[in-house]
């Protein structure tokens, strides 16, 4: 574990350790926030910052990567996060009707974290579980084949 | 193993065949007849040699299973299908049955007609 | 070497997962041991079958015994009465909707029946973890034949002559795309797959990563020996992470059998496979953007030529397909061409999947033959519309592709027979909706995906779809005015003439098919302000039923709006100024005393 700035050992040490695995790689820009992301759950500017500076390239260059991925956050999300699959499927078969319930269960609007830190909802265009359309994921479980009802049950859980 | 040639991976692929009989297989099929009075008259006893023999010989031939087909008194029964030929059932089977219907029957196509208890198109 | 009499599949892709199938793989492994029968039968994880909607799926072989939606609680049965017994568990059947019969065997369900099951021929029939599965079904032969017994142009011909066109979009043939590749000068070239299945409700390429990894890695090695390459990278999409896992145990496997990696077949070709995860752009599926995404910078699409046979990844020759195309090569080398040349249409050979979705009985995935009709596949495969309602339109091709009304069913499916219907195949998503989905609103669903996608770059892209998108919320709400449909059409046709790229291109495309098919819904909604589908909320009215509510009260008190009142014992009134629509008063209605208009 290496020292970072403020002298102690911290989560900065980590994303030290990730650029210097990719140090000197081509291509690895988005690997690296990805990786970077995992620490904290979203990327502060300062991180933003350092990985800029440790590949000489411009902050705008780094920033600009970051918030052009749906996957990329630049500010704190909840405990748990919830995507509601808004595909063409979900859709006609009531999505709206889940997101609808999941919003006002939570008191929270798509992109939003709830109150209590506990859930993020993130919208998201296509789970891949049509075949069970409404579905929605909660971390890495996925839930199919639901109706509004189940939602607070399902919630309950976390 | 590393793979250098087709030959290479041929010899993998027959392996792996073995493995998978149940799924990939050349259309004969061995049926063993297991309800509650197969079972009582020693049908897994005879299953367990068929397994052996058909992985000792390398056959790519479907081993199933069935319930009870309802002539008791002749348990174990056992069905040999070859594509195309007529499904024979022989009875009172044992283990040591087995390797004859096997070698003759099964690989050969000869019926072992002394433990023949029906012909069926 | 180990016999097993009979082999137990249990489905392991996204959607049997989804609904438990996990917990139903440990149950049979305890039962099998329980019962004793853990050398007799081999319990194989599998990927997707593609009838996610009977899941978990385990299928009992040598019979091909079809059970469905089966839960921890259902496997000792099938231990117990199934595999020690022989008596197929007749409750866990699938059962014909229109018959009523039990169908105990995979063959015979009508949803495979009508399909021709090729480049999905091993999904849910393997284990994707084991790649000597692949192999016993002749996997990797045509790799060899290829690199023993075949020059690259050879390949490269034999691909040609096929017939095969990408499964990814716009059908451009894929031999003629290898032979630029092939012949653009550079000594360093590169494979790339667009896994980047990004069409909302297409999920064909996630089911043949997850079930038949092993296809797509012969098929881009065949491709690398054909343009003269050493080097393929894979572009999967972040949201995928179990064809992730599968994808990289394949690899390293095929790096193990030295099917990947150096003198493959001593034949001296070299080939190395990276997976690059995706962040998250439907625009990525754009095979410049995804060049560019793969470099490390916003997935952007740049003008093209120079196209990536020429320039692609850092700047080196590329190639690009997508994973069903590269699917389809290795049964096209070990079979030939006139096989694969034998299927289809006469500009459309071999098959196609479909995702079928939507409001119809049995959905899923079905590869059939070029050139079937769309009835065959709704209502053959598909099994009908939910509730026998009325069919309305199939969104064919997502967001980029358009609807096809009921008049053109019988049409037969190719490339070019769905262009001219104003619809495209692209990646194959079929969405059927019914009498209940509004056309306008459909079409202001998809603007609203593209609009969010638009990368920015371009202005007709960025700029125009955003005043569609506000023209159709508008009339969905009903403030739409006269001269909106003549307004959205001229922008559509600017936006698609002018646009950068394939997804600007393509965005309009949803407007214009609903407006070609569908213009009295535009109409009914600008003119009476009506939806004729009573699918737009703003739209709608509700209304007490006088002879059939008895004053329970429920719904005045379940109203956030407090727009119900009366007497208790006697009708209520909603009053429609305060009524916000929620719909909560109809749910919660045990009398079916309220409609919405």
């Amino acid at each position: 574990m290496g020292k970072c700035c403020c002298g102690n050992t911290c989560q900065d040490s980590r994303l030290t350790e990730i650029l210097e695995e990719y140090k000197g790689k081509e291509g690895v820009l988005i690997p690296v926030l990805q990786r970077a992301q995992e620490i904290k759950g979203y990327l502060p500017e300062k991180t933003i910052r350092a990985i800029a500076d440790f590949f000489n390239k411009p902050y705008s260059e780094v920033y600009g990567v970051a918030t052009f991925y749906a996957q990329f956050r630049l500010q704190p999300s909840g405990e748990n996060t919830i995507r509601v699959c808004a595909g063409t499927a979900c859709h006609v078969r009531g999505g709206k009707a889940i997101l609808d319930k999941v919003c006002s269960e939570l008191n929270i609007a798509p992109g939003g974290t709830s109150a209590d830190g506990k859930f993020s909802l993130e919208p998201v265009a296509c789970l891949g579980a049509c075949g069970l359309a409404p579905v929605m994921m909660i971390n890495d479980t996925t839930y199919g084949r639901l109706t509004p009802e189940k939602i607070p049950e399902i919630l309950a859980k976390y | 193993m590393a793979i250098k040639s087709p030959e290479d991976l041929k010899k993998i692929k027959d392996e792996a065949l073995e493995e998978a009989t149940a799924r990939i297989n050349d259309g004969t099929q061995i049926m063993v007849g297991m309800g509650t009075c197969g079972i009582a008259a020693g049908a897994r006893e005879v299953m367990a040699a068929i397994m052996e023999e058909v992985g000792k010989r390398n056959l790519k031939i479907a081993i199933s299973w069935t319930g009870c087909i309802g002539m008791c008194e002749q348990e174990v029964l056992v069905d040999v299908i070859r594509p195309g030929e007529k499904r024979i059932t022989y009875g009172k089977v044992t283990p040591q049955v087995v390797p004859r219907i096997i070698t003759e029957h099964v690989i050969n196509g000869n019926i072992v007609e002394d433990y023949v208890v029906g012909k069926l198109d | 070497m180990q016999i097993y009499r009979g082999h137990v599949l249990v489905c392991a892709g996204t959607g049997c997962v989804a609904s438990g199938s996990r917990n139903v793989q440990a149950e049979m492994e305890k039962q099998l041991e329980a019962f004793n029968l853990d050398k007799e039968i081999k319990l194989v994880e599998t990927g997707c079958h593609g009838f996610c909607e009977m899941g978990p799926i385990v299928i009992v072989y040598p019979e091909g015994i079809f059970y469905c939606r089966v839960q921890p609680e259902d496997v000792k049965e099938i231990v117990e009465e199934h595999l020690l017994k022989g008596r197929p568990v007749k409750r866990l059947l699938f059962k014909n909707q229109i018959t009523e019969e039990m169908v105990p065997h995979y063959k015979d369900i009508d949803f495979y029946k009508k399909q021709n099951r090729i480049v999905l021929g091993n999904c849910g029939f393997i284990n994707p973890e084991n790649i000597k599965e692949y192999i016993a079904r002749d996997g990797y032969e045509a790799l060899a034949k290829a690199l023993t017994q075949m020059t690259p142009e050879q390949v490269i011909e034999e691909i040609k002559a096929a017939g095969l066109r990408g499964r990814g979009g716009g059908g451009f043939p894929t031999g003629l795309k290898w032979e630029f590749a092939r012949k653009a000068p550079g000594d360093k070239k590169y494979v790339i797959c667009n896994a980047d299945e990004g069409d909302p409700c297409a999920f064909m390429d996630r089911s043949i990563l997850e079930g038949d990894p092993h296809a797509l890695i012969e098929g881009m090695a065949i491709a690398a020996y054909a343009i003269g390459s050493d080097e393929g990278y894979i572009y999967v999409r972040a949201e995928y992470p179990l064809a992730i896992k599968r994808l990289k145990i394949a690899i390293a496997q095929a790096h193990e059998l030295g099917l990947l990696g150096e003198d493959i077949f001593g034949s001296g070709f070299n080939f190395k496979l990276n997976i690059k995860e995706g962040a998250g752009a439907f625009v990525c599926g754009e095979e410049t953007a995804l060049i560019a995404s793969i470099e490390g910078r916003r997935g952007e699409p740049r003008v093209r030529p120079p196209f990536p046979a020429n320039k692609g990844l850092w700047g080196k020759p590329s190639n690009v397909n997508n994973v069903e195309t590269f699917a389809n090569v290795p049964r096209i080398i070990a079979r030939g061409s006139q096989w694969f040349a034998d299927m289809g249409t006469e500009k459309s050979k071999g098959t196609k999947v479909f995702a079928l979705t939507g409001k119809v009985k049995n959905t899923g995935l079905a590869e059939v033959t070029m050139g079937i009709t769309l009835r065959e596949i709704i209502y053959d495969i598909g099994g009908g519309i939910i509730d026998d309602k009325k069919y309305k339109a199939v969104q064919i091709g997502g967001p980029s592709g358009g609807c096809i009304p009921e008049e053109l069913l019988d049409l037969p499916i190719d490339y070019d027979s769905l262009i001219s219907a104003g619809a495209m195949m692209g990646s194959g998503g079929l969405v059927v909706m019914d009498e209940d989905t509004c056309m306008v609103e459909l079409a202001r669903f998809f603007l609203n995906f593209t609009q969010m996608e638009s990368c920015g770059k371009c202005t007709p892209c960025r700029e125009g779809t955003k005043i569609m998108l506000d023209i159709l919320e508008r009339i969905t709400k009903g403030e739409g005015k006269e001269g909106d449909i003549e307004l959205l059409q001229s922008l559509a046709e600017t936006i698609k003439s002018t646009s950068l790229c394939g997804l600007g291109q393509t965005a309009p495309n949803p407007v214009l098919s609903t407006l070609r098919y569908f213009r009295d819904e535009y109409e009914a909604h600008i003119k009476d302000k009506r939806c004729p589908a009573g699918a737009c909320t703003a739209l709608a009215s509700y209304r007490i039923l006088e002879d059939k509510c008895i004053g329970c009260t429920s719904c005045a008190r379940v109203c956030p709006a407090k727009a119900i009142s009366g007497e208790v014992k006697k009708p209520h009134k909603i009053d429609p100024a305060k009524c916000i629509k929620c719909g909560a008063c109809i749910e919660t209605c045990k009398f079916n005393a309220i409609v919405k208009q």
